[in-house]
């Protein structure tokens, strides 16, 4: 019996990545990614002309299970139509039996590369834009639960968009997708292991890590966007202010009945940090709210200074 | 608040507080009410002058050097009225059209129209 080396071994695992898409309307063109569970191609759509990205159950992820998972997937993000939500185009089954959906082919960066070398105002103002289509998804009656910087998406044009809705849940149905276990195993932060994972280490909130499945809703998301704030303040490497501390800090408190109640209340709280107001999450003394004030008025109390400077040096001349 | 409306009042109050620092030159003391009114007077036609460019054009620059033109303009024509103490009434009178053209275009609600447009 002839042993094969190694580099054929690991051809033939990359030949079995490759989507059997005879049948179909689509050519493959190279592999973008690879996660635990799929992997997703750019593919031609020869009858639109246009590339597509699509998502295909691993070989080796062969389980019912999984391919339900991603049809859900799939159900989800065709359920939620919206600009910061990516359309899903077409869904299936190839050739070789795996599962896929296809979507539209997003190029950009993800929000951690998009992050590095932006101040920290820009990444808030870009957070509050990814409120949006989490707060949608939330009135639908999901939870996305896998938020975190590379499932985000700012795209060319400055578009945002929030991906891999695998772990969403329907608030509806207590079950949520088919396909996982409602256990938590160590996940490596950035990371999202299937199956066993509800989510990534970090990001996910502390009744995600339980695996309390009745305590999911729109807070453990809310968790998550803490989360990212957080993130997003040690890449700016700027000095958070208290406001902005204390944002992060109700955001991801450990008790859910001390979030913000919804997504949006943490947008507001944000908006309130960018246009200088007090914000819910931080009660101010006298002297901060003063300060805050000053900070927020400076050019015009520079003015009135200014005048009233001008004027008390004419009375001194005059005298 | 109204962009004119803020314009009338911050006029107002600053021509009126314009006036009465008139009240630490002794020689004109005895003119005090009359300084005042006509100070506020002032200060009320350069609030609705700046108040409406501010509503016609948005912008911060332009809101400021229009403010700042009125103001020492509207100045000018007090001191040539009183033939002279040109700088002393000049300044004072363009600091308070730079900070109404200032505050109309910073904190001023834009009219309606505008609203409708923006949103």
């Amino acid at each position: 019996m002839t042993r094969l080396s190694d580099n054929v071994i690991s051809r033939l695992k990359a030949e079995m990545l490759v989507p059997d898409l005879t049948g179909t309307r689509y050519e493959p063109v190279r592999m973008l990614g690879r996660g635990g569970m799929a992997t997703i191609w750019l593919v031609r759509d020869t009858v639109l002309e246009r590339e597509v990205a699509m998502k295909v159950l691993a070989p080796e992820a062969g389980s019912d299970a999984l391919a339900a998972r991603l049809q859900h997937e799939a159900l989800v993000l065709a359920s939620l139509e919206h600009p910061g939500i990516v359309p899903v185009h077409d869904a299936g089954t190839l050739a070789d039996g795996r599962t896929f959906y296809c979507m539209k082919y997003v190029q950009g960066k993800t929000l951690d590369e998009f992050s590095q070398g932006k101040d920290l105002r820009e990444g808030i103002e870009l957070l509050r834009r990814v409120v949006e289509p989490v707060a949608f998804a939330h009135a639908r009656g999901f939870v996305h639960r896998d938020l975190k910087p590379e499932n985000i998406m700012v795209g060319a044009f400055g578009e945002v968009l929030v991906m891999d809705w695998g772990l969403a849940k329907s608030l509806q149905d207590a079950a949520g997708p088919p396909g996982q276990e409602f256990r938590v195993a160590a996940g490596d932060r950035g990371r999202t292991a299937h199956g066993t994972v509800l989510g990534t280490r970090g990001f996910m909130a502390p009744e995600q890590e339980r695996g309390d499945q009745h305590e999911i809703d729109e807070r453990s998301d809310v968790y998550a966007l803490g989360a990212i704030l957080r993130f997003l303040a040690d890449g700016a490497n700027e000095h958070l202010s208290p406001s902005l501390r204390a944002i992060a800090a109700k955001a991801m408190a450990k008790e859910r009945g001390a979030r913000y109640s919804s997504a949006i209340d943490f947008s507001a709280d944000l908006n309130h940090y960018l246009l200088g107001q007090q914000v819910v999450a931080y009660p101010e003394s006298l002297i901060e709210k003063l300060a805050r004030q000053l900070r927020r008025h400076q050019v015009a109390v520079g003015l009135v200074l200014v005048y009233l400077l001008m004027r008390l040096v004419f009375i001194l001349f005059s005298h | 608040m109204n962009k004119v409306l803020l314009g009338i009042l911050l006029g107002a109050i600053l021509g009126a507080f314009d006036g009465l620092t008139a009240w630490f030159t002794p020689e004109v003391r005895s003119q005090m009410v009359g300084i005042v009114i006509g100070s506020t007077f002032k200060g009320i036609i350069a609030g609705v002058l700046i108040g409406f460019f501010a509503r016609k054009v948005n912008s911060l620059t332009l809101g400021i050097i229009f403010g700042l033109a009125v103001g020492a303009l509207l100045a000018f024509a007090i001191a040539a009225m009183q033939h002279g103490h040109y700088f002393a009434i000049m300044l004072p009178g363009s600091m308070v059209g730079l900070i109404v053209g200032y505050a109309t275009q910073r904190y001023g609600a834009p009219a309606p129209m505008q609203r409708a447009q923006k949103a």
